[in-house]
């Protein structure tokens, strides 16, 4: 009975539902058709042929080898390393500056917690791109090179931002397995020291096993390899060399994408602090816990559990806003593929399907990563 | 009965509760002052630049010589910040054109969306699009005349006012139970939703006059306008499916055993209910909205960034970026800020249905 009547709903929705597919398709045929009429008059062909032509235009900041006699498919992919390099800085960056600014906003002293209110409601309320150019120009008042000072091997200039980097060079070979082999040790260690603690109750948290054993590991790889150099900034003539260089656009951009986004996490962190009712900290305190191993192992797992959705969506907001580089000159994936190549070549449906195909992939990317750390919040989290 | 008025905080208290809150230990006190400092010494610097050291009126560069900001140029250009191009003579039609525009967006957020204003609001946009563009009975203005924060205001009403009827659409078609309708809505929803709004803005002045049948074409600001709207409307569609997801069953299906039919339950018991808990959400997505206005310079239009660009670029006002942005910043702040207090007061109150939703 049950079954006939369902059968008997959905036959009926069957009408409307194949109605929907129907206008949809010719909706879509539609538009072809005029997109086919339109290309066919200004004389566009249609295809992917143009992905293999030589672009015979060169880009400022490539993380691969690239020249004007390379393809369009290669301004593809340095176009989509750009904007996963500034995304990535910018996430890491705007984590930092919410989960700070989020502890912040719940501090017991007025001053830091108003001032971290001061900086979510200014940072969250002007627009993305306004602030990213109001970073590129705070960057050209930056003094020039010969005027600017060197700080902890940091240089701010308006060339950009140069910083130390690690170089490796040496005999790293056996310095390497050795510190294989110490961090192993740790291993073992904190495994010893976390079966005894589970055992006994109480005693060396297993966390020291790991930091003597990969303390040993650093200093033997130092002592014995010296395989890493750290190359900082030097000043020769005008300008400063060595270490590593960020462009301004580049600094411009992440910044002002940590900045924003940064005031966003920080909200989120804190209403996932608030949502760990306080009883939990209080009966924490009346087992006698430490307050360090309140904050790590009572309220941290519980407000992560609601931090970690909205984060991931947060993640997601910053990937695509890293697509206002456009308006600053940072050559990403937008700004060279669905900018330069689409002019040049006037493949306006093509450019922009595949850009925003890309868009769509590191969505899915995002989510499931974000997903699968999610699920094992949950686990842990979960009451034994 | 009688309840107790709220005893005024007497001085010791107040001293007493600073003191707590500042220096409660000597690491605290420590940290007050560092703090204290570094505001201070940033808060005394801003002025100095923006206000004591500044230069309010002048006809080029050359009349700012305080060492501060140049708000000369501000000053100078008030005018096409405001409404671009537009007539000098005519400014009182982009001023009553504002003046509905803010009308047509007020019941949108509002603590309880009244019906009416899904036919009052697109009526008060059209009303505000046709006094800016003249309609044949007032001398024609096109849109290219059309700038500055006009502009910005234009783009986020509308998309504001168009995209909430089918965000609420789509809404209901992800939650279908019909798998055409909801496969299509949802990938409708997570397509437009992994696309950034300067990819969809080119779209909207590259790839739109290429669907577009021959012989008609659509000026700047409408295609962007419509492509606004279809894109917003993804993010009112979840927004609306939060404020349905936290409603319980019962109510529809209450509807249903009272012999009301599944559009009249769902229109005139679900989605008021619905939009009541969702309007927080929908607020908050229309600052969103307002903020993403300020990309639209990419696609050549001008509206309060692209004016001020274009100050940048003349000769004489040369290398004062930072007053122009933070002229929009401000601009855009004020507006924001207000609509951010008011969904906070909303979800606060919050209705029933929303303080008892399981979290």
């Amino acid at each position: 009975m049950r079954a006939k009547l369902a059968r008997g709903v959905q036959s009926r929705a069957l009408v409307p539902q194949l109605g929907l597919l129907g206008v949809v398709a010719l909706v879509i045929l539609w538009l072809a058709a005029n997109a086919a009429h339109n290309m066919q008059a200004r004389g566009l062909a249609s295809g992917f042929a143009f992905l293999g032509r030589p672009a015979g235009f060169d880009i400022s900041e490539h993380l691969i080898g690239f020249g004007p006699e390379d393809s369009n498919a290669r301004v593809f992919l340095v176009g989509a390393l750009n904007t996963l390099l500034v995304a990535a800085i910018g996430i890491v960056g705007a984590t930092v500056i919410g989960f700070l600014g989020g502890v912040a906003r719940l501090s017991g002293n007025l001053l830091v917690r108003s001032l971290a209110t001061l900086y979510v409601e200014v940072a969250r309320n002007i627009p993305a791109a306004i602030q990213i150019l109001l970073w590129y120009s705070l960057i050209y008042l930056a003094p020039p090179p010969r005027e600017a000072e060197p700080f902890l091997g940091f240089v701010l200039s308006n060339r950009g931002l140069r910083m130390p980097a690690l170089v490796w060079h040496g005999a790293m070979g056996p310095a390497l397995l050795l510190a294989a082999a110490l961090a192993a040790g740790g291993w073992v260690a904190s495994r010893v020291l976390a079966r005894r603690r589970a055992g006994r109750g109480g005693g060396v948290s297993p966390a020291w096993g790991w930091a003597v054993g990969l303390g040993l590991a650093a200093l033997a790889v130092i002592l014995i390899g010296r395989p890493v150099g750290l190359d900082t900034p030097h000043r020769r003539g005008f300008e400063f060399e060595g270490g590593m260089g960020l462009s301004p656009v580049l600094v411009a951009l992440a910044t002002g994408l940590a900045v924003y986004t940064g005031a966003f996490i920080a909200e989120i962190v804190r209403g996932g602090l608030q949502s760990v009712g306080v009883g939990q900290t209080e009966a924490a305190r009346a087992l006698g816990l430490p307050p360090g191993v309140i904050l790590r192992q009572v309220v941290a797992p519980q407000a992560l559990r609601a931090i970690v959705p909205p984060l991931s969506s947060q993640y997601l907001n910053l990937t695509k806003n890293s697509s206002l580089a456009v308006i600053i000159g940072y050559p990403d994936l937008v700004a060279v593929f669905a900018g330069t190549v689409l002019n040049q070549t006037g493949q306006a449906i093509e450019t922009i399907s595949l850009t925003m195909a890309f868009y769509v992939a590191v969505s899915l990317c995002i989510s499931i990563l974000m997903n699968i750390w999610n699920r094992r919040i949950a686990r842990w989290a979960a009451p034994a | 009965m009688t309840l107790a008025a709220p005893v005024p905080p007497s001085r010791p208290a107040l001293a007493r509760r600073l003191r707590a809150q500042l220096f409660a230990t000597p690491l605290d006190s420590a940290l007050t002052l560092a703090v204290a400092a570094m505001a201070l010494w940033g808060a005394w610097g801003v002025l100095q630049w923006a206000v004591v050291h500044a230069t309010w009126t002048g006809s080029s560069r050359a009349a700012c010589r305080g060492g501060g900001a140049c708000w000369a140029m501000v000053t100078a250009r008030w005018e096409q910040i405001l409404a671009g191009a537009y007539p000098h003579g005519h400014l009182w039609r982009p001023l009553v054109a504002v003046l509905a525009l803010a009308a047509a967006l007020t019941p949108l957020v509002l603590r309880r969306l009244p019906t009416w204003g899904f036919a009052v609001s697109p009526l008060g946009v059209l009303l505000a699009l046709a006094l800016l563009g003249g309609a044949h009975l007032l001398p024609s203005v096109p849109s290219d005349y059309w700038g500055g924060l006009l502009v910005n205001l234009v783009l986020g009403v509308t998309g504001a006012v168009f995209a909430l009827p089918l965000g609420i659409l789509l809404a209901f078609g992800r939650r279908s139970t019909l798998p055409a309708v909801r496969l299509l809505s949802t990938g409708y929803i997570e397509l437009v939703r992994a696309a950034p709004l300067i990819t969809v803005l080119f779209m909207a002045s590259v790839m739109l006059p290429l669907f577009l049948p021959a012989g008609v074409s659509l000026d700047r600001l409408t295609r962007a306008m419509v492509v606004i709207v279809l894109f917003e409307a993804a993010y009112m569609a979840e927004a609306v499916r939060g404020g349905l997801q936290a409603l319980p069953r019962g109510q529809g299906e209450a509807a249903r055993a009272l012999g009301i039919g599944p559009l009249r339950g769902a229109l005139l018991v679900v989605l008021p209910q619905a939009l009541r808990v969702a309007i927080p959400a929908i607020v908050n997505s229309l600052i969103g909205l307002l903020k993403d206005t300020t990309l639209v310079f990419v696609i050549a239009l001008l509206d309060i960034t692209g004016v001020l660009r274009q100050a940048l670029s003349d000769y004489a006002w040369q290398g004062l970026p930072l007053e122009a942005y933070v002229v929009i910043a401000v601009a855009f702040w004020i507006p924001c800020f207000a609509m951010s207090r008011w969904a906070a007061v909303l979800e606060r109150r919050g209705s029933p249905v929303a303080r008892t939703r399981p979290a």
